[in-house]
């Protein structure tokens, strides 16, 4: 197998996950959906509630919009990843995933294939909210729509990293509710995507520490300063660490005989 | 190019405490229709998941061309072709997209993966449903698109477990005879899993799985000759209600 053979497959999986995706069009909606009435409705509520001081990356008073939008854009990104879990479940117990298994390429490089494809179609969703949000009148400098696109490219490929991790720990289909409730929710409620952590800390140290801890917070700043055109160096370690982590646990975890057992063998 | 062969020697393989496979060896005949009979439950699905490495080998070996499968795994899968007992395709895509899939999978370009479908389904008789959408095909038209697939990156050795499960007797007519063809015209050594008698021809070399043991291989004509029985049928019948293996 040469380098072309790996570009090939590399291609056809992204080209499958793109085709799947142009199926599924109330994907799309609801993935916009989601944080535009967060960014629409929850923030007009919590503006005047909330008022938030100048913190870095932001050099004066801002609006509760402008700034969520940046963990917003996380959370696209965020049900992307689990969405992948999702669809790597079912590809499992429909079958299809053998489709994948007999492939001769190293599984290494199929799960990476994967990886990128499902950072490429959440990154097309995150450009379209940024487009929305613009009109709704969050805007950031036009230069760090641009410089953002590394962090998003990392901040997707780290969560789609815990989804294909989850994906070889979940056994069944109907699992994925739990997935919900114990990993999407608690990794956005208690990050900085909605509010700033020094907020956090004068209602709770606990929670604090917790959310430090998070790496969803550190992704969601990553993408936050990145979006202004700084870079903080921090997140950054913070965030290739724990994709670099994941996504070793992902391929490692990831297990042939159990994607064989899940299907009846009935002969 | 002389067929490729496939041998299985002494593989057993356990789920928990249960043996699913009890010390199987057999050797396939190359460029051949090799039809693996067993009831189900037989160990049939259990012996394609060790062939095609979904599962692991815990005991024994598997043989291509005389080397084992697990010295060069990835060459061995591209020397592959299987066609599962469930369907496999997925029912949102086209017949191409799903085609285009399996080809890049296996390294291929875009352009030979549609040069080569349209041959196959053109000989498949499906030239005309490229861009339908999997889920419009009936069983059998599926069935062929798995067929398609898996000759997709040129395999030498193609597998099918249960692979007309589920049609009219038309279409598995149908889908046993287009097999059969690619013996002949390619020289492909095809391994073919079923429970339906009238799908073996007597001339087959026929292996005979059950309860995970092999009870009896050889050529229909041959083995019914040396058990004095009337028929493939007859043998069969007798050997999977005794479980003794022939001499």
């Amino acid at each position: 197998m040469s380098p072309i053979h790996y570009l090939h497959a590399f291609t056809g999986v992204v080209k499958r996950e793109f085709w799947r995706f142009i199926q599924q069009r109330s994907r799309f909606l609801s993935a916009l959906v989601r944080p535009l009435l967060w960014l629409v409705v929850f923030a007009a509520g919590f503006r005047a509630a909330l008022g938030v001081a100048i913190i870095p990356p932001y050099e004066t008073y801002i609006t509760y919009e402008t700034y969520i939008a940046p963990g917003l854009c996380c959370m696209i990104l965020l049900f992307n990843g689990m969405q992948s879990s999702l669809s790597m479940v079912y590809d499992r117990e429909m079958g299809s995933m053998k489709v994948l298994l007999m492939s001769p390429m190293p599984r290494s490089w199929l799960l990476i294939s994967k990886l990128m494809a499902i950072a490429l179609i959440s990154l097309l969703q995150v450009y379209a909210f940024l487009a929305i949000a613009w009109i709704a009148g969050v805007e950031p400098p036009l230069l760090g729509l641009i410089t953002v696109l590394p962090a998003l490219v990392l901040v997707a490929l780290l969560l789609g990293a815990i989804g294909l991790f989850l994906s070889a720990r979940i056994r069944q289909l109907e699992n994925f509710a739990g997935v919900m409730n114990f990993v999407i929710f608690p990794m956005f409620f208690l990050s900085s995507a909605l509010y700033p952590l020094w907020k956090m800390r004068e209602s709770s140290e606990w929670l604090y520490w917790i959310c430090q801890y998070n790496p969803f917070t550190h992704a969601v700043e990553l993408v936050r300063f990145a979006l202004y055109q700084q870079l903080n160096l921090e997140a950054l370690a913070i965030t290739l660490g724990c994709t670099t982590l994941f996504a070793l646990l992902a391929i490692l975890s990831f297990n042939p005989e159990r994607s064989a057992r899940t299907m009846p063998a009935r002969g | 190019m002389a067929a490729s062969s496939l041998e299985i020697q002494s593989v057993t393989h356990r789920y928990g405490t249960r043996v699913a496979l009890n010390d199987v060896s057999l050797r396939l005949q190359p460029g051949r229709f090799n039809a693996l009979l067993g009831p189900n439950g037989a160990g049939k699905s259990t012996l394609f998941a060790l062939l095609t490495r979904l599962y692991r080998v815990q005991q024994g070996h598997i043989l291509f061309n005389g080397v084992s499968i697990d010295r060069h795994p990835r060459r061995w899968l591209a020397q592959l072709g299987v066609v599962f007992q469930q369907s496999t395709l997925d029912l949102d895509l086209t017949v191409l997209q799903n085609l285009e899939y399996h080809g890049a999978l296996h390294g291929l370009s875009t352009r030979t993966i549609r040069e080569r479908s349209a041959r196959e389904l053109e000989w498949l008789g499906l030239a005309d449903r490229l861009r339908d959408r999997v889920r419009s095909l009936n069983g059998g038209h599926r069935r062929r698109v798995e067929i398609a697939r898996a000759l997709l990156h040129a395999p030498s050795i193609l597998l099918l477990d249960e692979a007309s499960a589920g049609l009219d007797v038309a279409s598995r007519r149908a889908i046993n005879n287009a097999v059969r063809t690619l013996c002949h015209e390619r020289g492909l050594t095809v391994l073919w899993a079923t429970h339906l008698l009238e799908e073996v021809q007597p001339e087959d070399p026929v292996i005979i799985l059950h309860r995970g043991q092999v009870l009896a291989q050889g050529s229909g004509h041959a083995l019914c000759e040396a058990e004095q029985d009337p028929s493939l049928g007859a043998l069969f019948e007798r050997l999977t209600a005794t479980g003794e293996a022939s001499a």
